[in-house]
């Protein structure tokens, strides 16, 4: 199992992360299936952008989506505008639990009593499956890592591909056991079989939910990613398709599109492009034999409008969910996807889900990581994220005068024996004369020193003081 | 308040103050200009390195191709526009080799259960292509609606050699999407594959499992 405390999945405590990190460590069947799949796709991404100037293009990356962020109000209204006038009804949430009743209530309007679900991360961070079903509304997963996943009674382990902590015979097992399929290793059968067992719930299906890639203002129009064919499936064949999206997936023009989806592939899966690239202006036209006749956006914040009042934190809202940065991830590589509790994990997890969950939930979040730089290196949208960590570290100890804390739960890793060091040793270090006292005194007492200093030394030795301070060995040198 | 003029508000009244707008730099992607063979080779190169098949034919010799293609993986049926002139063609052609041709003239309502259990193969025109990515440019319309090219399990693509782009960004450009979209737009590049299980490609898991683009020159 990749889940020490399973069960109810939508109950973890994101504070227990270090026992689940222990677990996760110890287990060689997440270590070997997490390793495999990562080494494969460092390697794809890497060939893919071969012949790339990659430099200049994730540049541009993210001066685009810097230049949305700069434009977000007038551009989310200029998308309402075209949508509207394309025939789409658009909703705004301000959080997850307002965009779960919206969707719920067009199901409602509709009579609808099964839903058929596109990939859709947004759609994990609301919980909305969970909401639909509580409220008798049957909500299936259609991409099959998340079907795989929702077979297991579990949550998406990666952002692309759910299901990368199982390997094919756990996948094997799990379908035999709820679905009835033979027991084999052949891929190619697993897949054939849930192709027809999906292929009769979308003709069923009253609804389709997807996410969206990108939202293009200009022209009203929602882009979806995918290869499977199943966000086509969903966007398509119910007679009612709700997309949802978080705000800041607007951007201005078509053209920007196109530098985005070479960086998003590339970067997911080193792929030069998806199979499917899925654009959707508007519901099925009266003369058109198919396709939904209604469509519906639904526009979440959720926490985003708070992240974009800051000029450093507003950074996190470039990403464009690729999963390059948990790809490259050291730790992500090592404790897998569960370890970290949170819907998105790995570095971009770490940086946005303090800002869902509070800095008290997540406070282990932004130090889960060796801050080995691997993740701003290879952020197709030049996030920082390394820079992230450490302010939102500095946040859960409620930074300095400087620079004021300001996400939610800030202060909460706050100890008063720590700050009260820290206080100390900033008032020394402020006074000359104490310093070199102080120094002096412990360097002379130094065979006082504990070998032991906490949790720091759990993995590390002690460092030892100098016989001589800095200031004394200058002065000898002088003479 | 509602939550739109919430969210709105929060987001005008930024406590950071405005954001500056940086300048986008699209030379990275210009490319060298290319003639119309090297974006055919390229175009073959890239889609089948996905699972694509590509036959380059004529405007003579893709129905005979066609047939060929359709015979030896025994198609029953092929799923063919009604007003397109590829129907035409096909309808026309008064071959003995071809499958049972089908139209898509009623609303899918009307006949959603036969489209996906019984109709093994269907043939669509395309908008043009994209070299470097191996990718098709489908609008859908009444004469093609959008199921065709997704639920046969075979999907037949006719693609203009002459209407072969280099890239996304020519293309969108070239034939100016921006004065206008339609409901739904798509670009595929390749049969519906997944990479879930374990990472291992298995092909058809919701879309057709092989795309054939008959490219005329």
């Amino acid at each position: 199992m990749s889940r020490p405390n399973t069960g109810d999945p939508h109950h973890i405590d994101v504070k227990e992360f270090h026992p689940r990190a222990r677990a996760a460590i110890a287990d060689p069947r997440i270590r070997q299936n997490f390793r495999k799949a990562m080494d494969g796709l460092i390697t794809k991404r890497k060939d893919a952008f071969a012949e790339w100037d990659l430099e200049a293009l994730r540049d541009l990356g993210a001066n685009i989506r810097l230049r949305a962020l700069a434009n977000l109000p007038d551009l989310l209204e200029q998308l309402e505008q075209k949508l509207t006038e394309n025939g789409v009804k658009v909703h705004w949430a301000i959080d997850g639990d307002e965009a779960c009743r919206i969707v719920r209530d067009i199901c409602v309007a509709r009579n609808a009593k099964t839903v058929i679900k596109g990939k859709s991360m947004v759609s994990e961070e609301m919980e909305l499956n969970h909401y639909l079903e509580e409220r008798g509304i049957k909500a299936l997963e259609s991409d099959l890592g998340e079907y795989i996943v929702q077979l297991a009674g579990e949550t998406p382990s990666h952002i692309i591909m759910p299901a990368i902590h199982k390997n094919t015979g756990e996948i094997s097992e799990l379908m035999h056991e709820k679905t009835g399929t033979d027991l084999s290793n052949d891929v190619e059968y697993l897949t054939a079989s849930a192709r027809q067992q999906l292929r009769e719930k979308f003709m069923n299906a009253d609804v389709g939910v997807s996410g969206v890639n990108f939202a293009v203002a200009e022209t009203g129009t929602l882009c979806l990613v995918e290869n499977e064919g199943n966000g086509r499936m969903t966007t398509t064949v119910p007679p009612c398709h709700i997309a949802v999206t978080g705000i800041e997936k607007v951007v201005g023009s078509l053209n920007d599109v196109a530098p985005l989806l070479a960086l998003l592939t590339r970067s997911a899966t080193g792929q030069h492009i998806t199979t499917y690239f899925n654009m959707i202006s508007g519901p099925r036209k009266p003369e058109e034999l198919d396709g939904p006749e209604e469509v519906h956006l639904v526009l979440v914040d959720n926490g985003r409008s708070t992240i974009y009042q800051d000029d450093e934190l507003l950074d996190t809202l470039r990403c464009i969910r690729c999963g390059a940065c948990m790809n490259h991830c050291p730790v992500y590589t090592r404790v897998g996807g569960h370890a970290y509790g949170t819907t998105y994990p790995g570095p971009i997890g770490k940086i946005l889900m303090p800002h869902l969950i509070g800095l008290d939930e997540g406070r282990h979040l932004p130090t889960a990581s060796s801050l080995c730089g691997a993740c701003g290196e290879v952020c197709p949208v030049k996030i920082p994220i390394p820079d992230l960590l450490v302010r939102l570290r500095q946040e859960s100890v409620d930074g300095d005068k400087l620079n004021p804390a300001k996400v939610r739960g800030h202060g909460a890793k706050r100890g008063t024996l720590e700050a009260l060091v820290w206080k100390g040793w900033s008032w020394m270090h402020a006074r000359p004369g104490v310093y070199r006292f102080g120094t002096a005194v412990a360097a002379r007492l130094r065979m006082l020193q504990p070998g032991r200093l906490g949790g720091w030394t759990q993995y590390r030795t002690a460092p030892r003081l100098a016989a001589k301070t800095l200031h004394e060995r200058m002065k000898e040198r002088e003479q | 308040m509602t939550s739109r003029e919430a969210i709105l508000q929060r987001l005008r009244n930024r406590s950071g103050g405005e954001l500056g707008v940086p300048d986008c730099d699209f030379s990275v992607m210009k490319r060298a200009p290319s003639s119309i063979a090297e974006r055919i080779e390229r175009f073959e190169k890239t889609i089948e390195s996905v699972h694509g098949e590509v036959h380059r034919c004529t405007p003579q010799s893709w129905v005979a191709r066609l047939a060929e293609i359709l015979a030896s993986r025994g198609a029953r049926n092929l799923l063919v526009p009604a007003e397109h002139e590829i129907g035409h063609a096909l309808r026309d052609s008064g071959r003995g080799d071809l499958p049972e041709l089908l139209i898509y003239d009623e609303p899918i309502e009307s006949w959603q259960a036969h489209l996906f259990n019984e109709v093994d193969a269907s043939i669509t025109s395309t908008r043009g292509g994209i070299a470097e990515t191996g990718s098709l440019i489908l609008w859908p319309t009444r004469d093609e609606p959008r199921l065709m090219s997704l639920v046969p399990p075979i999907h037949i693509a006719m693609l203009e050699a002459s209407e072969l782009h280099a890239t996304l960004h020519d293309a969108m450009n070239a034939q100016n999407w921006a004065s206008g979209m339609p409901t739904n737009a798509l670009l595929i590049s390749g049969p519906s594959k997944t990479a879930d299980i374990e990472q291992t490609l298995a092909y058809g898991v919701h879309g057709p499992k092989e795309l054939i683009v008959l490219v005329i020159e």
